[in-house]
């Protein structure tokens, strides 16, 4: 089963909703910082729903990450969704 | 007022105070207009996929645009080439019209742009992986992306332009309509509009659809490829990007202290019902180009130069020709067609012949139609060849036609503005 | 004449709408508080995150349309061309008449030919194999998928007409928009008259996916009658829908010396954009509240004189609590004392059509003085608290109506309508 890292958050946010000039996803903060402040929207968290399911093969239920703020929030919530995935 | 908001009184005066470039002939107003009159081509073999297996394998590309430097790097991918082309022609208008958005009323300021397919190439992507891997492989975007009012959105955000904003489709004849309806918000409480056309559709879907027509040239030699009003005419050539302007009433330029490159003088649009493509039916055309001048109350002597619609298609180029002669009288006024140098843009062509229209009255000079041999039997027009005239005009009517009968004339005439701050 | 003097009435009104053929079956359907929403049949929807929708039956040959003339244009062109010859044969009009050139054509559509586009692509492509797709395999009129501009040219080519014609194109607002603009080619003496409506045939594969995508549409898939909910607390996204309304639009004077009958005058729009997301709304609804304000400021109106209000009314929280708050900002107490429904509950959501047939619905509702219901709605979201008309039609006075929409890029626009003997105050 995949890993999924803080890395990977950042490559699949790059590649899916790209990213501004002004933001610095590999700065020391990001994991903490809020995704309205990396310049990502609603949309940009749905296409990265839609693009975690995907790759990593697991359900996340509307809803759920709807009202994440932070990298590190959904990093917590896509590793307990492998955990659940693994047993 | 009226239920459209038109005010009592004269129509106000609309002049274009900033260009923004973005075509097969380069980047920005300054060096387009020096293709233009050095004649430089920007037709070339498709790059942008492989079009080996193709019946037609030569287009007008734009060089070097990179959008991950003309454009806000989170739009790169939730947008389409044809909106990032937009977003650059854009700022570039606002910033050579030295206007700040930020300082003028949000409500009086809007875009109307037109689409001719929309997002083309990111919808072949997401209909690729619709149809490989199944529906959830279908990115957000694509409910942003695809869709023809995608430009127009996407530029009135950016620039925080609340005013009613449009998006009119009418083909190739688009650019002018987009132009048309820019004038018609200044005279009912806009001050300023973002106005003109893109396209990139130069991906292997959107040329294949466009293969359908029977109207594109399957000459591998790109300078023999585009050759309109020419005796050897086979059809036109695709290409990419167009032109965005800043439109304004004359007031708010006036208050600005801005120069304007021109006014728009006149504008009208009609139909031809006529359901084959090629019938050559000029009596539209007659009528749009008449009652254009009647709308800029001027004759037909006014006119100093015309942009041609130049199909390359023989009997379009015939028909066209005849509707010139007709309201001119045989070579009555200088005519060109510089489009022969990007290909055909789709949305973008007609905005991109008024930017190059407005930079030729700034300048003084008719530019000429590069590339031409031997004119076609028939077609009685004083076609402006081999090198620019420099006979200072004042005026200049541009033509544009869309599949399926669109027909559109713009009258610009020169403004204040006599070289490019570049 | 000045603008001014140049009023643009409707005389003509064709429909192609979820639950019924032609205008007064909409119309039945609408009164009836009937729901035209079911489980997606036009493509297998299995594996979709939502798989209702509200589809017409509709059979294009029985519809009147000529075997070459299905051939040729899409799903969207069949049902635009449909109503308009509907709205030709209701105003009894001869079209293109004495002068063709007098005659204009504006349609609105979100998504063009979107279905027919992906229907070929599929072939053309070999199922998405190839990226290079087999030009050998594309059908004669694969271009007038392509663009949009088709649907405009199939209704002018039906008229004859030889004026203006325009394909407007501003997402879901689409069919608003064009009726403005017809509006605006007979204030400004361009035309005489238009046929201006708007169609929109999204029920295909790839518009249900990029929906899904975004979890826009409702995944209420165990009860389709019921999915589409406006201003219901149990609403979870809005129902796609499909169809086309097209109105004869004209001059009054010229409508009036034929001897025509007027359903309704257009006595006030306007537009405005967000500039805030593409998809996106600010709760404030102020855009859209300077949109209503500054209609009901070119028709002469104040919001006392507003008798029904047709809402965009999706049924996504967002809009709905959007919706409501631009009334309530435009309109002050007025918007707690008028009617204000959404027909998107019985029809569904047809994107750019959707506001052509809502046109269509005020014009009828100013001729029976009924305002059509909320269907569905049984448990009302508490922030949404004006009277929005549940569950059954309503027998109402009605003079002027106002029509609002809302769309994907921003765009805000208000229509305002009014009965035919309806003049503005003189005063300008």
């Amino acid at each position: 089963m995949a890993e999924f890292t803080l890395d990977d958050l950042r490559r699949i946010l790059r590649a899916g909703a790209g990213v501004d000039e002004q933001t610095d996803l590999d700065g020391e903060h990001f994991a903490d910082t809020a995704f309205a402040d990396l310049g990502y929207d609603s949309l940009a968290l749905l296409e990265l729903v839609n693009r975690v399911e995907r790759e990593y093969g697991i359900g996340i239920p509307d809803g759920d990450l709807a009202h994440t703020q932070s990298p590190r929030e959904v990093l917590a919530y896509v590793h307990a969704k492998l955990r659940e995935a693994r047993v | 007022m009226s239920a459209s908001g038109i005010r009592p009184g004269r129509r106000g005066r609309s002049v274009v105070t900033g260009i923004g470039v973005v075509a097969p002939t380069g980047i920005g107003a300054a060096r387009h207009w020096e293709s233009v009159l050095a004649g430089k081509s920007g037709i070339g073999r498709i790059t942008r996929f492989d079009p080996t297996g193709y019946p037609v394998r030569v287009a007008g590309e734009v060089p070097g645009f990179r959008a991950g430097e003309q454009v806000p790097g989170r739009l790169v991918p939730q947008t389409d080439r044809f909106t990032h082309f937009a977003l650059a022609a854009a700022e570039d208008a606002l910033t050579d019209a030295a206007a700040d958005p930020a300082t003028l009323p949000e409500y009086e300021m809007a875009v109307v742009t037109a689409s001719s397919s929309g997002g083309t190439e990111f919808g072949q992507h997401e209909m690729e992986n619709l149809y490989q891997q199944g529906s959830s492989w279908v990115g957000a975007y694509q409910s942003i992306a695809w869709f023809y009012a995608a430009t127009t959105g996407q530029v009135s955000i950016r620039h925080g332009m609340r005013g009613p904003c449009g998006v009119i489709c009418g083909e190739q004849a688009g650019g002018l309509d987009a132009l048309g309806q820019s004038r018609r918000l200044l005279d009912t409480g806009s001050r300023l509009v973002l106005s003109g056309g893109t396209d990139a559709s130069l991906c292997p879907y959107g040329v294949v659809a466009q293969l359908s027509t029977g109207h594109l040239s399957a000459e591998d030699d790109p300078a023999r490829a585009y050759l309109p009003f020419d005796a050897a005419a086979s059809g036109f050539v695709p290409g990419e990007g167009g032109a965005i302007l800043v439109v304004e009433n004359a007031e708010s330029a006036r208050a600005r202290g801005v120069p304007s490159y021109g006014e728009l003088l006149g504008y009208a649009a009609g139909f031809d019902p006529t359901t084959d493509g090629t019938a050559a039916r000029h009596t539209v055309l007659v009528s749009v180009i008449r009652r254009t001048l009647a709308d800029a109350g001027l004759t037909p002597d006014a006119v100093d130069m015309v942009f041609a619609d130049a199909s390359g298609v023989p009997a379009e180029d015939l028909a066209e020709a005849r509707a010139i002669a007709e309201v001119f009288g045989p070579g009555g006024v200088p005519v060109t067609a510089p489009k022969t140098l990007t290909g055909r843009l789709y949305a973008g062509g007609a905005a991109l012949d008024v930017a190059t229209a407005l930079l030729a009255l700034s300048a003084g000079v008719i530019p000429h139609t590069a590339g031409l041999g031997r004119p076609a039997p028939g077609c009685e027009i004083d076609l402006v060849l081999d090198r620019p005239r420099q006979t200072d005009p004042r005026t200049a009517l541009v033509l544009a036609r869309g599949h399926g009968g669109f027909t559109s004339a713009l009258l610009v005439g020169a403004g204040d503005r006599d070289a490019l701050k570049r | 004449m000045t603008p001014a003097d140049r009023r643009a009435v409707i005389t003509g009104v064709g429909a192609v709408a979820p639950g019924g053929h032609g205008r007064e079956a909409y119309w039945d359907l609408l009164t009836a508080g009937r729901t035209a929403t079911r489980r997606i049949s036009l493509f297998d929807p299995a594996g979709f995150r939502s798989r209702v929708a509200a589809e017409c039956d509709f059979d294009p040959l029985a519809s009147g349309l000529t075997p070459q003339e299905v051939r040729r244009m899409d799903r969207a062109g069949q049902f635009a061309v449909v109503a308009a010859r509907e709205a030709v044969a209701d105003s009894g009009i001869e079209l293109p008449g004495a002068d063709p050139e007098r005659v204009a054509v504006s349609i609105g559509s979100a998504v063009g030919c979107t279905t027919g586009l992906e229907e070929e692509y599929a072939v053309l492509s070999d199922g998405g194999r190839d990226w290079l797709v087999d030009h050998s395999y594309g059908v004669p009129h694969l271009y007038g998928y392509m663009v949009p501009s088709t649907l405009a040219v199939e209704v002018a080519r039906q008229a004859g007409a030889e004026g203006p014609v325009a394909l407007i194109s501003t997402g879901c607002t689409s069919g608003l928009d064009a009726i403005g603009h017809a509006v605006q080619l007979i204030e400004e003496g361009t035309a005489d008259v238009v046929l201006a409506g708007a169609t929109d045939a999204p029920l295909s594969p790839i518009t249900a996916a990029c929906f899904d995508a975004i979890k826009a549409t409702t995944a209420n898939n165990d009860d389709p009658e019921h999915a589409s909910r406006p201003f219901d607390g149990r609403r979870d996204g809005f129902v796609l829908g499909e169809g086309s309304a097209v109105m004869v639009i004209e001059e009054l004077e010229s409508a009036r010396r034929r001897g025509a009958t007027v359903y309704a005058e257009i006595l006030g729009f306007a537009g405005r954009s967000n500039a805030f997301h593409m998809t996106g709304l600010r709760p404030d609804g102020r855009e859209m509240a300077e949109a209503i304000r500054v209609a009901l400021d070119r028709a002469r109106l104040d919001p006392g004189d507003i008798d029904y209000i047709n809402a965009h009314g999706s049924g996504t929280k967002q809009n709905d609590r959007h919706e409501t708050a631009a009334f309530k900002r435009s309109l002050g107490q007025r918007a707690h004392e008028v009617p204000v429904s959404s027909i998107k509950s019985m029809i569904g959501h047809s994107l750019g059509a959707i506001g052509s047939l809502e046109i269509a619905a005020c014009a009828l509702a100013l001729r029976h003085q009924v305002v059509p219901p909320t269907a569905n709605l049984s448990t009302p979201d508490p922030e949404c608290d004006l009277d929005y008309v549940p569950v059954t039609a309503r027998e109402h006075r009605m003079d002027r109506v106002l029509s609002v929409g809302s769309g994907f890029g921003g765009f805000q626009t208000a229509m305002v309508l009014g009965r035919p003997s309806e003049r503005r105050g003189e005063a300008a």
